[in-house]
């Protein structure tokens, strides 16, 4: 018994040390304060540090839309390699992944199939209605495209993110709704500038300009010029301002690019040579190069059909000028940069176009003066409800009380210790966790404790009575665990963010009460006893 | 030191008071769910904007409102917080919280009560815009101690932990940092920053796709919890033992989210947190109760159930008094100094011990009776639900 005793007195404390070295850390020895310490070694959410939660929706059809916009290429140029006539071949609006090919005569029906099989795979032919053929994109192709959409966002996110030095940074798949993203930036200085650091696409595009790169007032005017009928494939584009206008024009493009977003391989900041303005530096892969070479042949001036190049940044014309020359696989932008937004862009060119467009669909950001004034008033809470709850304790059940208070201070030790060594994320509704762990965490003890009295009035000694009482409450504790633990784990499932924290600051609390009001306070009731001997008093 | 000993109270004699109580608090609730302030979704679920905003001096509602009126927020709700704070929330509904351009309607605000820009120069209360980078290269720009990179960085810190540390996120004026950084430093932020009147403390923007999808998530976690029970409870007692918990269980939820109808009060995804935890406080009553109850039957063969689940309420009543007067005890002073971030959540909890305690005495324990009762009058056996325990597993382990 002694010796039993002694063993479970050495676990106890090796335990307890091995929690206040996960509470405290390092630290803990190298002098500096309590509080830093501890500080250091739990992590603070973003409710309490300051910082800001995005959940970003991204725009996956766009991928697929690209991806149709250049097996439309494709199928035109083998359509016409083949000789066949067609009216028209484009992706349908609301459904990027159907490209129709309309008016093919019936007989070329099999040279239709033979070129979708051998140059588009992934895509399903079917004939539609009135001589035309319908490309559908097979479905296992289009999950795995709009599911790499999702993850190449994920990594432009992460490598934005990473460059702008924001520290313990999370990006991820948001579970809750289809191609959504969740960031979560806490301590972040300046929110306002990297949400939209994060949002924009940096989405190159070289397209043709048409109208040698006519800027027109309004899209009416765009139109009118072509007697209300924009030439096949082309859209209209608004275009950034020019330097001393108030409003960008409009400028007719080609609907698709000849070179896009994941053709770019590198980017610098310049200066032009002469002027000293702001420039971006771009360059193309190889295969890019190849492409952009042919086009501009085909335009520079001088040639058969001399046209302008639209530089297209997210969907905005940046500059329409004309080709002096055949260029291959590098280039500039000159669009009224200051040093710093030539820089930014540069970055972004770098780091990766995202694939496709992001929404916001959530914003939290929390200052970080609140952040500030939430740990005083948590802890404030925190202090407040552990001191009414040890005195009481004290008072109601004199020597047993001692007990319950030992237990109760390690358990939140135990907590800190776990929190620590986990690196998991401490959230305001997290220290409310704690303070409530404080009040159900007493409960394990009353419950033992009035057994034990109940045992005591029987009139059974005092060993026979802790015996009993931890005996007989024990099955119900195991109950009451059992059921707030699946409570706690299913917030822990589906809950977000410092709900989330919440969850699991109960249910590690719950568990080291199992720990401290079951065995750790029986060591001590015995510790007392066999002290004292079994037969005699017992204060409770 | 003893409160309650030997009671012998008729718990169940009392079911009628019990019964109308209940149904009193549920139909209020369910009428103000209904027909009065229906079920107030905060902007976690509904969707919408909300910021809030402290103010230097105590903020003048009739301003702001005329403020924001002019920047065309017709409908903006403004509710000042806890007097003395100067603190205000800013309330747009989801017509004036566009999906495409999320952070739109939060720009208004902040562009309406910024009444009196300097152009050339940054507002330092703007904490979405100016943080520890921007007042730190505003220094190296200006570099007026000719000092090494790292001292500036200190200054940097000094200032922002002047404004949020110690004055809640908003500077009243410049002049307010003499003595926080040298007179050379001062001069230099004055020539980067000026003070507005206001800072944002916090802005919450969601869209109404995600709060959609949060509504149904957090309909499923409490759905989800109150099925976890029941299996629990049916493996480990009696199938009316876990319909009885759950029932009760759900009443008290039913009443707290009466409770915020009523009082008009949103519910946010921290309060729905807190309606998961007093599920799983108040299913813990219950089960001592039950608990104690399953114990009795064994030993008290002759008496009826009603008998027997008196003296069990009586026999726990003390730890129920003590525990539910503890947890209370902390949850109270969550509530009083919690801050405004936890106002809900504890405001949920507060109600929601007292109704937990009472509902696993008031109706968890009469509805087993009463089914037993009306079992037993239908088959015209009077066996009482016994909860088996060998075959089931009865857990012991010694400790």
């Amino acid at each position: 018994m002694q010796k039993n005793l002694l063993l479970k007195t050495g676990i106890i404390v090796a335990f307890l040390l091995i929690c206040v070295y996960g509470m405290l850390g390092p630290k803990l020895f190298s002098g500096a304060g309590f509080k830093a310490a501890l500080l250091d070694r739990i992590h603070l959410g973003l409710d309490l540090k300051g910082g800001t939660h995005l959940i970003l929706q991204v725009m996956v059809n766009e991928a697929v839309g690209a991806q149709s916009d250049h097996a439309t290429e494709i199928l035109k140029d083998e359509l016409q390699k083949a000789k066949v006539n067609y009216a028209d071949v484009g992706k349908l609006d609301n459904q990027p992944e159907k490209i129709v090919i309309k008016g093919v005569s019936l007989d070329a029906s099999s040279t239709v199939r033979g070129i979708v099989s051998d140059r588009l795979p992934e895509y399903d032919v079917a004939a539609g209605p009135e001589n035309s053929w319908i490309l559908t994109m097979k479905p296992q192709q289009l999950a795995d495209l709009k599911d790499r959409t999702l993850e190449q966002s994920i990594e432009a996110i992460r490598t934005r993110v990473d460059t702008l030095g924001v520290s313990e940074p999370l990006i991820q798949k948001n579970g809750l709704g289809d191609n959504q993203i969740l960031v979560q930036l806490p301590g972040v200085d300046d929110p306002g500038r990297v949400k939209e650091i994060i949002q924009s696409t940096a989405r190159l595009e070289l397209r043709e300009a048409l109208d040698h790169g006519q800027s027109y007032p309004t899209e009416a005017a765009a139109l009118q010029a072509h007697q209300g009928i924009l030439p096949p494939n082309t859209v209209v584009m608004p275009s950034k301002p020019r330097r001393g206008e108030q409003e960008g024009g409009f400028i007719i493009v080609s609907r698709i690019p000849v070179v896009s977003g994941t053709d770019i391989s590198g980017a610098e900041p310049d200066k032009k040579p002469d002027t000293n303005e702001p420039i971006v530096d771009f360059y193309l892969t190889a295969a890019a190069g190849k492409k952009f070479a042919t086009f501009t042949a085909a335009h520079s001036e001088g040639s058969a059909d001399p046209s302008n190049l639209a530089i297209v940044l997210d969907n905005r014309v940046i500059t329409a000028p004309s080709i002096k020359s055949q260029i291959s696989d590098r280039g500039n932008i000159e669009g009224g940069f200051t040093e710093e937004s030539a820089k930014d862009l540069a970055m972004l060119l770098r780091s990766g176009a995202l694939p496709a467009s992001l929404h916001y669909l959530t914003e939290r950001t929390v200052g970080p003066s609140l952040g500030a004034d939430s740990i005083k008033a948590g802890v404030k809470a925190a202090i407040a409800g552990m001191t009414a709850v040890l005195i009481f304790m004290l008072i109601y059940y004199r020597g047993a009380g001692v007990n319950a208070d030992l237990a109760l201070i390690l358990n939140l030790v135990i907590l800190l210790g776990f929190m620590g060594f986990s690196g998991a994320v401490l959230t305001l509704p997290g220290i409310a966790g704690v303070i409530l762990t404080i009040g159900m965490g007493v409960d394990s003890n009353v419950l033992i404790f009035e057994r034990i009295r109940e045992e005591r009035r029987n009139g059974k000694g005092a060993g026979a009575a802790v015996d009993q009482g931890f005996d007989k409450a024990w099955t119900t504790i195991l109950d009451t665990h059992v059921t707030t633990l699946v409570s706690a784990a299913i917030l822990v499932a589906v809950g977000v963010g410092p709900v989330r924290g919440f969850g699991v600051t109960l249910i590690i609390g719950l568990l080291a009460n199992l720990f401290t009001a079951v065995f750790v306070s029986r060591v001590i009731f015995d510790a007392v006893l066999s002290r004292k001997g079994r037969g005699e008093a017992l204060s409770i | 030191m003893e409160f309650f000993r030997n009671t012998n109270i008729d718990f169940l004699g009392k079911k009628w008071y019990f019964l109308s109580f209940s149904l009193i608090f549920s139909v209020a609730g369910i009428l103000s769910m209904l027909f009065w302030h229906g079920v107030p979704l905060g902007v976690d679920f509904r969707g919408g904007t909300l910021v809030y905003v402290k103010f230097v001096n105590t903020p003048n509602l009739p301003a702001i409102r005329a403020d924001l009126d002019k920047a065309g927020l017709h409908n903006a709700v403004i509710q000042s917080l806890e007097a003395g704070s100067n603190e205000v929330v800013i309330k747009l509904d989801l017509k004036e919280t566009s999906e495409a351009d999320l952070s739109k309607g939060k720009n208004q605000i902040i562009n309406a009560l910024e009444t009196n820009p300097i152009p050339g120069k940054e507002n330092i209360n703007n904490s979405d815009r100016i943080g520890f980078t921007a007042v730190r290269d505003a220094l190296l720009a200006a570099d007026p101690l000719h000092a090494e990179p790292a001292e500036y960085e200190r200054q940097a810190r000094r200032v922002l932990d002047f404004r949020d540390k110690e004055h809640s996120g908003v500077i009243k004026s410049m002049d307010d940092l003499k003595g926080v950084v040298p007179d050379a430093v001062l001069n230099a932020l004055k020539q980067a920053f000026y003070t507005s009147d206001f800072g944002v403390r916090s802005a919450d923007i969601v869209g109404p796709q995600v709060g959609g999808q949060l509504k149904q998530q957090a309909t499923l976690a409490v759905l989800f919890s109150l099925i976890a029970m029941l299996v629990y409870l049916w493996f480990r007692f009696e199938m009316i033992y876990g319909v009885a918990a759950v029932v009760a269980v759900f009443h008290d939820t039913l009443i707290t989210v009466g409770a915020f109808s009523l009082t008009n009060q949103e519910i946010t995804l921290t309060v729905i947190a807190a309606i998961l935890t007093l599920v799983g406080y108040s299913m813990n009553d219950t089960i001592v109760v039950f608990d104690r109850i399953r114990e009795n039957v064994k030993l008290m063969r002759r008496e009826s159930l009603a008998e027997i689940v008196n003296k069990s309420i009586n026999q726990t009543l003390s730890r129920t008094i003590l525990t539910s007067g503890l947890t209370f005890l902390t949850v109270l002073s969550l509530y009083l100094f919690g801050g405004e971030v936890l106002h809900g959540f504890s405001f949920a909890l507060v109600v929601g011990i007292i109704i937990g305690t009472y509902s696993s005495i008031a109706v968890a324990a009469p509805m087993l009776v009463a089914y037993t009762e009306w079992r037993s009058k239908s088959s015209g056996r009077g066996a009482i639900p016994l909860p088996t325990q060998g075959a089931k597993g009865k857990v012991r382990v010694k400790v």
